[in-house]
């Protein structure tokens, strides 16, 4: 099963209060996903040249007393770069002036076991095994400020319950992708971007949509042209949920297998797998509320 | 008691639905209302007495699956499954439905005034259907018996296998399904529309609506065909 959720708010006030919204939306998806909970937030960009990187401390030996203050002394000694640290327990956001693909390769290497949740200038990323309320709760979910998110509650059933493949998944820079759904030729599409250099992390089939999708974009493709490429390339059921930094979208496979409904008033726009993660959001008894139709793109800008 | 009023933010779906499996069905109510459905599944399942609910609001999936003998209204719009195995009774959306409206029907009216999603009516066994909008591909899908009337458009593969059914649509079809094809509309067709319409109080004129209906040339197995169809 799965449950997605996205939360667009049009109201910049309303920024302040995007993850006190999200929360219940998150939580109402618990039926469709137990197991494991996670959501990628867009808020104001850091400046050009700087970078944020979004980390996982919970497969270290340390786990959530993992020592970030100290990562950040290292960071200074070894490649003498700056970075400003927001830690929680297992979590941690690092924010620096530097080529992200410098820190990273220095992370990989002297602390393997750290996962790299995102990567941009406006992506935080957060992810972990549970369910959707302990999940939020862990994090501060309730807190988070920002222009849109996309959240995500997992049932698995093509990989492992693992905090590295809960949802969202996220490849490049400040895009990320949550799926309800499976698809069947996820292997195909791993064994056409291997070779142009592009490595997976999970044997999960949503990392290589996520993949695709963003190799699509790099390559210069506009958003939707790179999902009308993924409507030809990738097969299988699918409701797959999309985030850039000035962007939510949406699609479906052509045979609507996965449910999706969207709520719409002034003020936001809700995306979630049933109504019943849209019920509590204010004035949603005059929203426009509709049902996405299988192989179109619904964007919605931030 | 005439009209009994359950709110679903404060009182347990299983209350309920027991209240309508038993108190109702003893004759206890007449009316029920329910109000904050936000979008629950399984609401006002398996009745089998003529009581009459209003579902003021969004109903989940499968509302009134498997009834028998009730009138049940959404005021909003069902989520997958709407009336999914009806016997006989009413049950009438006045929002949109998603997929699946009505699979398997056996008898009985569903009323969508809105879309329906994909597959709506597939297995169609008996019961019958009225759209007001538009129904996704794939609808009517090995329908057996049972008639829908659909006054917008289709999607894909309307009417795909068809057995028995008889469909009708207003507007455009985008591909009819394997063995379904147009037959010319009698005045008997005529008068099938136009009760249906009545019933579901949709106002469009039936002669204006097309009707499809089986070929029949997938009722025997056809060994030169080579999985060609």
């Amino acid at each position: 099963m799965c449950g997605i959720v996205g939360l667009l708010v049009k109201t910049p006030a309303l920024r302040e209060r995007l993850g006190e919204l999200m929360v219940p939306m998150l939580i109402g998806m618990t039926e469709r996903g137990p197991d494991s909970a996670g959501l990628a937030v867009f808020g104001q960009p850091l400046p050009e040249g700087e970078r944020k990187i979004s980390l996982y401390s919970g497969l270290t030996e340390d786990g959530a007393d993992f020592n970030w203050l100290g990562l950040g002394h290292e960071l200074k000694a070894h490649l003498g770069v700056s970075t400003e640290v927001e830690a929680k327990g297992n979590h941690a956001i690092l924010s620096f002036s530097l080529s992200p693909e410098v820190v990273k390769r220095w992370i990989k290497e002297h602390y393997p076991k750290l996962h790299i949740l995102s990567t941009g200038r406006s992506i935080d990323l957060y992810k972990d095994i549970g369910t959707p309320a302990e999940v939020a709760a862990r994090y501060g979910f309730a807190g988070l400020k920002g222009s849109h998110l996309v959240g995500h509650t997992r049932m698995a059933t093509e990989s492992a319950v693992t905090p590295d493949r809960a949802h969202p998944f996220t490849a490049g820079e400040d895009f990320c992708l949550v799926h309800n759904g499976s698809l069947s030729n996820p292997n195909g599409i791993r064994r056409m971007l291997e070779p142009r250099g592009i490595s997976f992390e999970t044997d999960n089939d949503t990392e290589a949509a996520c993949r695709f999708l963003e190799w699509r974009l790099r390559e210069g493709d506009d958003l939707e042209v790179a999902l009308q490429k993924g409507f030809e390339e990738l097969d299988g059921f699918y409701t797959f949920l999309m985030g850039t930094p000035d962007k939510l979208a949406l699609i479906r496979d052509p045979f609507a297998c996965k449910p999706a409904v969207v709520a719409e008033t002034d003020d936001y726009v809700a995306i979630a797998s049933e109504f019943r993660s849209l019920a509590h959001l204010p004035g949603v008894k005059h929203a426009h509320v509709f049902e996405p139709a299988p192989e179109e793109m619904y964007v919605w800008n931030a | 008691m005439e009209r009994l009023t359950f709110d679903l933010a404060t009182t347990s779906l299983r209350e309920l639905n027991t209240f309508l499996h038993t108190d109702a069905k003893e004759g206890k109510v007449e009316a029920v209302t329910v109000v904050n459905p936000d979008g629950a599944h399984n609401i006002a399942v398996g009745l089998d007495c003529p009581v009459s609910v209003e579902v003021v609001g969004h109903a989940g999936y499968y509302a009134g699956g498997m009834n028998q003998s009730a009138t049940i209204t959404i005021t909003g719009s069902a989520g997958t499954g709407v009336g999914e195995n009806m016997m006989s009774g009413k049950v009438h959306v006045k929002g949109f439905a998603s997929n699946g409206a009505g699979a398997s029907a056996h008898g009985g009216l569903l009323v969508i005034e809105g879309d329906a999603g994909l597959r709506c009516g597939i297995s169609l066994k008996g019961g019958n259907i009225v759209v007001g909008g538009s129904v996704g591909s794939f609808s009517a899908f090995m329908a057996q018996a049972g008639t829908m009337v659909i006054c917008g458009d289709a999607g894909d593969a309307l009417g795909d296998s068809l057995y028995e059914a008889v469909l009708y649509v207003k507007g455009s079809v985008k591909s009819l399904g394997a063995d379904a094809q147009y037959e010319p509309m009698t005045d008997a067709d005529i008068a099938t529309v136009a009760g249906m319409l009545d019933r579901a109080g949709l106002d469009h004129d039936p002669k204006a609506f097309k009707r499809i209906a089986s070929q029949r040339s997938l009722y025997h197995w056809n060994a030169d065909a080579n999985q060609e169809y």
